[in-house]
């Protein structure tokens, strides 16, 4: 037994020597300090999620596009965590890295955005969906996503002919319930009577369980569903593209990203509209303002429908439905109407 | 007898190269540089003493997963629960630590312990018990309660632990916390904790508990032959429920630390931890050796943690490094053939070999 242990400690050591003999070609790459370098942190799951994490990411290789910076060490990258105990190695690993500007991107990251911004005082940071205070070196980034779920609402109002509607959320928690709010406000607006069926998954990534969710709301006379539940999200849109097949007409509204290309299927689209929240602007604004020495460091940037930080982009929605929400999105503006977050 | 010896550390050896070289070939098929990921992946693992706090961190959890799995399978069951026993051991400990906060520190840590392992002991009992009155399969109740704890936890952590609006619980008290400043500094801030050390000793117990103890004797025999161990007077339904105990005991206290020294907190999870499946691999690598458990699980803990590296220092996805660990556990399985057909050679030895040294032990 010792003669295995043994074995394997020494095979893992040697396996060391040769990898570390072999490269280190890194620290000769360290030229053209002027450039500014970027990356992110995801908050569980990929890039590819089809929603938040995805659109950060777009922003930030767009803006690394801009500025002709390649993905790696001298320019932008993100890491990805397959956990939450990944959170603190990840933003670690990427201050080592020597990028000068990290966004985790999620309120779950916030408490390891804290501790590291103190340990890390000449990196910046940026945190979205959440505040840290008292950072000199963090900027909170936070979106008004309760105006866009209200567009969402008179959106879904205008459409439905059961006066019936739906939302279906990912994990309850501050961050999501304000999609919820804002689309319950949105739909009574229009119209008080109509009844709104609110359910959370419980997940970001349990499309299954969106999927029998938004199947159990559409049988029970449902036919328009806001959904705010990041991958479990594309349960919903199965759902709804299968009860669009078998002739009963049904409507999805897409959270996040524009989602139009979730709702195609044979013979239609189901996606009504998307609330998009523009992470991805607020990543390539933020990167500008700190390669600029602009950076906002311990203040809270909100984005909102004034400054498409967030918005209700058309999908299908007949033109009489897009002036109805172009009317409300006006006085959201104006600030005649105040949306309430809670 | 040699040459079984040689070949218990040579195959895991040869399937580790394997792996690695599969990876790197992988690697170049799709343009990317191996040897430079093999370096940023080592050096992200073992550069510096951040990088090996975070990897012995990493390897904490990983430890007693494994040994939990290893331990029913010495006794000859399946049990596949390790995520939810694990989960269950977070939670109780999380859940003591908070409501008991008014005791002195010491106590409050080595009860929050002590109370994580049992749920996940109790967990696992269930299917032991289950099975040794009823003879339910371990394997199908064991997957059945991991996702029972999964939507427990998330309930009470969501309705009873976290505040409105949150979904995670507040953090536990800094005195319960297994974290300290020693280790913090030794380490350059990583989340290196005393619960690494803990899992070591574990290690060295069920080492002694398995070869020196007759309770361990004795569940090694009813893995081996459950009705021989019968007629031999042994009590194989106690033994059936105290290896099922024990195993979720490990994979418990696995989650118990962690949580009191990793995460400090408990949130609600989108799906079962992943260290539960990780830590059968673990286990399998080196045959359910509980000192071989140290060194597989520090590999398997070093391809994590250095392998988000790989993509912080090149454009390779992070895939890759899953891809590598893939392929070592696919050639670890592969070992089972190769033992299957030299066994099929040679019957008459093998068996007077099991036979010698069930005896010796």
């Amino acid at each position: 037994m010792k003669k295995k242990a043994t074995a394997l400690l020494a095979a893992t050591l040697m396996l060391g020597t040769i990898l570390v003999g072999c490269g280190n070609k890194n620290s000769d790459s360290d030229k053209g300090g002027t450039k500014h370098t970027v990356a992110l942190v995801t908050d569980g799951g990929g890039i590819d999620d089809k929603s938040f994490n995805q659109s950060a990411w777009e922003g930030m290789k767009a803006w690394g596009k801009q500025h002709d910076l390649k993905k790696g060490v001298n320019g932008y990258n993100y890491a990805q965590s397959n956990s939450d105990s990944d959170f603190t190695p990840n933003v670690n690993k990427l201050v080592k890295a020597k990028y000068q500007t990290i966004f985790g991107i999620g309120y779950k990251l916030a408490p390891v955005i804290e501790k590291t911004s103190k340990q890390n005082p000449d990196t910046h940071f940026a945190i979205i969906d959440e505040v840290v205070k008292g950072r000199k070196n963090v900027a909170s980034v936070t979106f008004k996503t309760e105006q866009s779920s209200f567009l969402a609402g008179v959106a879904a109002a205008k459409t439905t002919k059961t006066n019936k509607v739906g939302f279906v959320g990912g994990i309850k928690s501050d961050v999501i319930t304000t999609f919820e709010k804002g689309f319950i406000q949105g739909v009574h607006a229009v119209n008080p009577k109509i009844s709104v069926d609110v359910k959370y998954v419980g997940s970001f990534t349990k499309a299954d369980v969106g999927n029998s969710l938004a199947s159990a709301m559409y049988n029970n006379g449902a036919d328009v569903i806001f959904h705010a539940a990041g991958g479990s999200g594309s349960g919903v849109f199965t759902a709804a593209k299968d009860k669009s097949k078998n002739g009963k007409k049904v409507w999805v509204i897409g959270v996040d990203q524009d989602q139009k290309a979730d709702g195609k299927y044979k013979g239609g689209n189901v996606t009504l509209a998307s609330a998009v929240k523009e992470v991805g602007n607020s990543v390539k604004d933020l990167a500008n303002k700190s390669m600029n020495d602009k950076f906002p460091g311990g203040k809270v940037v909100t984005y909102q429908l004034k400054d498409k930080g967030v918005d209700l982009i058309n999908d299908n929605m007949p033109e009489s439905t897009q002036k109805a929400v172009q009317q409300y999105k006006d006085k959201i503006i104006n600030g005649d109407i105040t949306v309430k977050a809670e | 007898m040699k040459l079984k010896v040689k070949s218990s550390w040579v195959v895991p050896l040869v399937a580790i190269l394997a792996g690695f070289i599969v990876g790197a070939i992988i690697m170049l098929i799709f343009g990317y540089d191996p040897i430079q990921n093999y370096s940023s992946l080592f050096d992200g693992a073992f550069g510096g003493v951040y990088s090996i706090g975070e990897t012995l961190r990493n390897m904490t959890p990983l430890i007693l997963t494994a040994l939990g799995f290893a331990v029913a399978s010495k006794a000859g069951f399946f049990n596949i629960g390790g995520s939810g026993q694990y989960l269950m051991g977070w939670f109780g400990a999380i859940v003591v630590a908070l409501k008991f906060s008014f005791l002195p520190g010491w106590l409050l840590i080595i009860v929050s312990i002590l109370a994580g392992a049992l749920f996940g002991g109790i967990w696992s009992a269930i299917a032991g018990v289950l099975r040794a009155y009823f003879g339910t399969s371990e394997v199908i109740t064991t997957i059945m309660l991991n996702y029972i704890s999964l939507y427990f936890v998330n309930f009470a952590v969501k309705d009873w632990l976290a505040g409105k609006g949150s979904d995670s619980s507040p953090n536990i008290a800094a005195k319960a916390s297994l974290r300290g400043d020693f280790l913090e500094n030794l380490t350059a801030n990583s989340t290196l904790h005393w619960g690494f050390l803990i899992a070591i000793i574990i290690c060295f117990i069920i080492w002694f508990y398995f070869n020196r103890m007759k309770s361990g004797f004795e569940l090694r025999s009813v893995g081996i032959n459950e009705d021989a161990a019968r007629y031999a007077g042994m009590n194989v339904k106690k033994t059936i429920i105290m290896s099922m105990l024990i195993s979720g005991l490990l994979a418990g206290l696995g989650g118990a630390l962690d949580g009191l020294g990793n995460f400090q907190n408990i949130s609600v999870s989108n799906a079962l931890p992943q260290v539960g499946y990780d830590g059968m691999a673990v286990a399998l690598l080196v045959n359910y050796n509980p000192i071989g458990v140290i060194f597989s699980s520090l590999l398997f803990s070093a391809l994590q943690i250095g392998g988000m590296s790989i993509s912080v220092y090149s454009d390779t996805p992070t895939e890759i490094v899953s891809i590598v660990t893939a392929s070592i556990i696919f050639f670890v399985a592969i070992k089972y053939v190769i033992e299957l057909l030299t066994k099929r050679r040679k019957k008459n030895p093998q068996k007077t070999a099991v036979k010698n040294e069930g005896a010796g032990e």
